[in-house]
């Protein structure tokens, strides 16, 4: 007789680390175009297959297929291409620059640029975004200028966040864009609440929210799909699933035997898994689901497939947990590439155009550092005030941090003299 | 005896209590495969397996919880919280279960964790990287709450945490992860190994709970630190020329009140400096409780100095952390008083 089975503890593994060969095997794919689009107010009852399939829209051809297609016009793709392409250079010298010691911390978004600039460019700009700290492009997409955010990532004098806060923790409340919190998750139900309040106050603004299918273990996400779902909320709420946080799969999120977007499905809100390198799939579900939201039928959860192509952040070293050649072999491809050789197949983009493109954008991203580096950088020029420190705790600042920020001038002065002293 | 630095001393706790005690288990964020985001767990999952080093989904309230419900089934979990300024989704497991259930239960149950975080700031990290929030855990009656600020008592109290029957948060500040830190950045780092305290055993000691040390008698005045701020507190004193007993706390709670009775009482004058922001800080407890013992043999009031009353900025890291010159200040008018 067989020995009766016994519990064991279950531990994911991926499918390859460092010297391992790559294997995706276990991202399922379907083909381009194969997918049906509901009604944006079809019953999340019928729309199960979206959280388990993959919505695609660019073929192996380059072509657009099937009832996904947003049928953008060639000029609107050029202007994702083009904020793809200035996330990525962009991206690749505030790298440089914190290699140089120019600035402390990076973090980039490379391989996923199609998630932040597809969608943003599909939303409204009324739209309130809650974006994570891979979510550069939609920065891109609401023109904040280059120089205002190099000057966030350098704490200089120009800084947004009046040197408060890590590099790229952005904000921009013209822009509509809230705050980045460094603590993972924690927007998923405040994008909610913001949704909720637009229900309560009669808009048709939708709030549109980002987390890593790491950070979807942690509790926010359950709260804010509970509250989501009990107030039909008109909110997007989107698990960018880029196969690893930090040094752990994604099967470590709950990856392994279901898919992120099948959640949705479990609270009553649609889920739809959609391959987040495919700029045009990834622009027409986000357009789907904000029209779901504007017209009162609420809220949906997306799964973006892709893949974090650079390390965590400039901490990190990824070669001591992945294979080093995994995104070559990544089966999405590249998003920006793809866009392009889609806009190439349809005779509206060529390699000298891309060239020209790059160069231009190039140009543009350094032409931005000198003008930022004017207001300061960690090491040299002109410094924040340190009495900032004090400001903005509360709205009107209490006798103890008064008290707090005359003993810091004191001590300032004290240590200024001495210097003075040394050098007189 | 080997030289450790404050990491590879951690490790070396794990190591020993994983291989003496088959209860035992590690589990946190990147702790396994990877050996953790600060490395102090690195190796333990190739000599001790999966099932006893354990990569855990990103939340802090699930792994505080599971470790609650591995407790009361018999392990000894260690639980590694990523940074101190990540605890706060577990903070409602920590304070209302992990630190309640013997007391609720008669004894009947128990969860022995003990959850390691890395604390403090110095290291660039910004407000979500560099928090120190010893005293809101001091705070709740059912956890033990320390801060070892050197190699040989991190090894020595984590196997002392490990073997505690009570939970016990683990504060690590990460700013002497590689060597004492004297308060002053433009300074070269001095590594661990030219320090006495980075001589640390090979094998299994421990280091009590609940005991303060004395790093360095002086009957002028006494300077109650822990962390990193022992460090700065010597240098300070050194720089002031005042002849100063430093009292490393090293637990926060339960408090080690012998220790500073006899010291305050001997010195009658008291200095308390940490990192962690001033108002409702731990220091206000240290304070209050010295003051009510000591305060006929007090010379002058008690002095604090502390974090300001904001949260850590990144771009004014310096002029936030309470480094040698604030500390001097404090001592000079402490020396100075009545
Ligand atoms: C509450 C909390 N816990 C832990 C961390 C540390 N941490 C920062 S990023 C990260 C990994 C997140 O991975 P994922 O959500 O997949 O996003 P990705 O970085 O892949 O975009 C971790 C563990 C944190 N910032 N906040």
């Amino acid at each position: 007789m067989a020995p009766r089975p016994r519990s064991r503890l279950h531990v994911p593994h991926p499918p390859a680390r460092p010297g391992d060969p790559v294997d995706f095997s276990y991202v399922r794919t379907s083909p381009a175009g194969e997918m049906p689009r509901p009604e944006v107010a079809a019953p999340v009852a019928t729309l199960a297959p979206l959280a388990n399939e993959l919505v695609r829209v660019l073929g192996d051809d380059h072509r657009a297929v099937g009832a996904w297609d947003p049928h953008l016009e060639p000029d609107v793709l050029q202007v994702g291409l083009r904020h793809m392409l200035l996330t990525r250079l962009f991206d690749e010298r505030m790298q440089r620059t914190q290699r140089q010691g120019k600035i402390s911390f990076y973090m980039r978004s490379l391989g996923e640029e199609a998630v932040s600039v597809a969608q943003a460019m599909a939303l409204r700009p009324g739209d309130m975004l809650f974006p994570s700290y891979r979510n550069q492009g939609i920065y891109m997409v609401r023109g904040r200028p280059l120089v205002d955010l190099m000057c966030q990532l350098l704490s200089n004098t120009r800084d947004m966040c009046k040197g408060r806060q890590l590099p790229v923790m952005y904000h921009w409340k013209d822009g509509n864009i809230f705050s980045i919190s460094g603590n993972l998750a924690t927007q998923f139900p405040q994008a909610v609440g913001w949704a909720m309040a637009a229900a309560i106050k009669g808009q048709d603004d939708v709030a549109c929210a980002w987390i890593g299918e790491g950070s979807s273990a942690e509790g926010d996400f359950h709260s804010a799909m509970i509250f989501a779902e009990v107030y039909n909320a008109p909110v997007i709420l989107n698990v960018v699933n880029n196969q690893w946080a930090i040094s752990t799969f994604q099967g470590f999120a709950g990856g392994e035997q279901a898919t992120f977007a099948a959640r949705g499905p479990g609270y009553g809100i649609p889920g739809i898994r959609v391959d987040g390198n495919d700029f045009l799939a990834v622009y027409a579900v986000t357009q789907w689901a904000a029209e779901r939201a504007r017209t009162g039928s609420g809220p949906t959860l997306i799964e973006h497939v892709t893949y974090r192509a650079a390390a965590h952040s400039t901490s990190d070293d990824p070669s001591r947990y992945r294979p080093k050649d995994e995104y070559e072999r990544w089966p999405l491809g590249d998003p920006v590439e793809r866009l392009k050789s889609h806009l190439v197949a349809l005779g509206e983009w060529s390699e000298e155009r891309h060239a020209a493109l790059a160069k231009e954008l190039e140009e543009h991203v350094t032409k931005s550092w000198k003008e930022a580096t004017k207001f300061g950088t960690l090491t040299e020029g002109p410094k924040l005030d340190p009495d900032l420190m004090f400001e903005d705790v509360y709205k009107e600042m209490p006798p103890h941090l008064e008290k707090q920020r005359a003993q810091l001038r004191a001590e300032l002065a004290a240590a200024a003299a001495e210097r003075g002293a040394e050098r007189g | 005896m080997p030289k450790m630095n404050m990491i590879q001393a951690l490790n070396s706790a794990m190591d020993i209590m994983l291989g003496r005690d088959p209860s035992v288990v590690v589990m946190g964020e990147d702790v396994g495969y990877f050996g953790g985001v600060f490395r102090t767990t690195d190796g333990l999952q190739r000599k001790y397996g999966e099932q006893r080093v354990l990569d855990t989904p990103i939340s802090e309230q699930g792994i505080v919880a599971a470790a609650i419900g591995m407790g009361v089934n018999g392990l000894r979990p260690v639980a590694e919280i990523q940074f101190a300024d990540y605890i706060y989704p577990g903070y409602d497991q920590i304070v209302s279960e992990l630190a309640r259930i013997r007391y609720r239960s008669a004894s009947e149950f128990h969860a022995p964790v003990t959850i390691r975080t890395p604390c403090g700031g110095g290291i660039r990290g910004g407000q979500t990287h560099s928090q120190s929030p010893e005293a809101i855990f001091a705070h709740v009656s059912g956890v033990k709450t320390v801060m070892p600020s050197n190699p040989y008592d991190a090894k020595g109290m984590l196997i002392a945490a490990i073997e505690d029957d009570d939970p016990v948060i683990f504060f690590e500040p990460k700013r002497v992860y590689n060597g004492p830190f004297d308060g002053n950045p433009d300074q070269p780092a001095v590594p661990w190994s030219a320090h006495p305290k980075g001589e640390v055993p090979e094998g299994y000691y421990t280091v009590p709970l609940g005991k303060a040390e004395i790093v360095r008698p002086g009957s002028a005045c006494t300077i109650v630190a822990y962390g990193t701020m022992v460090y700065v507190a010597e240098a300070a004193a050194r720089a002031q020329g005042v002849d100063a007993e430093i009292v490393d706390l090293r637990t926060i709670a339960p408090l080690d009140v012998d220790t500073l009775f006899t010291s305050v009482k001997k010195t009658g004058r008291c200095l308390i400096v940490h990192e962690a922001t001033r108002f409702g800080g731990f220091g206000g407890e240290l304070s209050a409780t010295i003051q009510e013992e000591c305060f006929w043999n007090l010379e002058a009031p008690i002095a604090r100095v502390a974090g300001w009353d904001t949260p850590y900025p990144h771009a004014f890291e310096w002029e936030y952390f309470p480094g040698q010159r604030r500390v001097g200040a404090a001592l000079k008018a402490l020396m100075e008083a009545a």
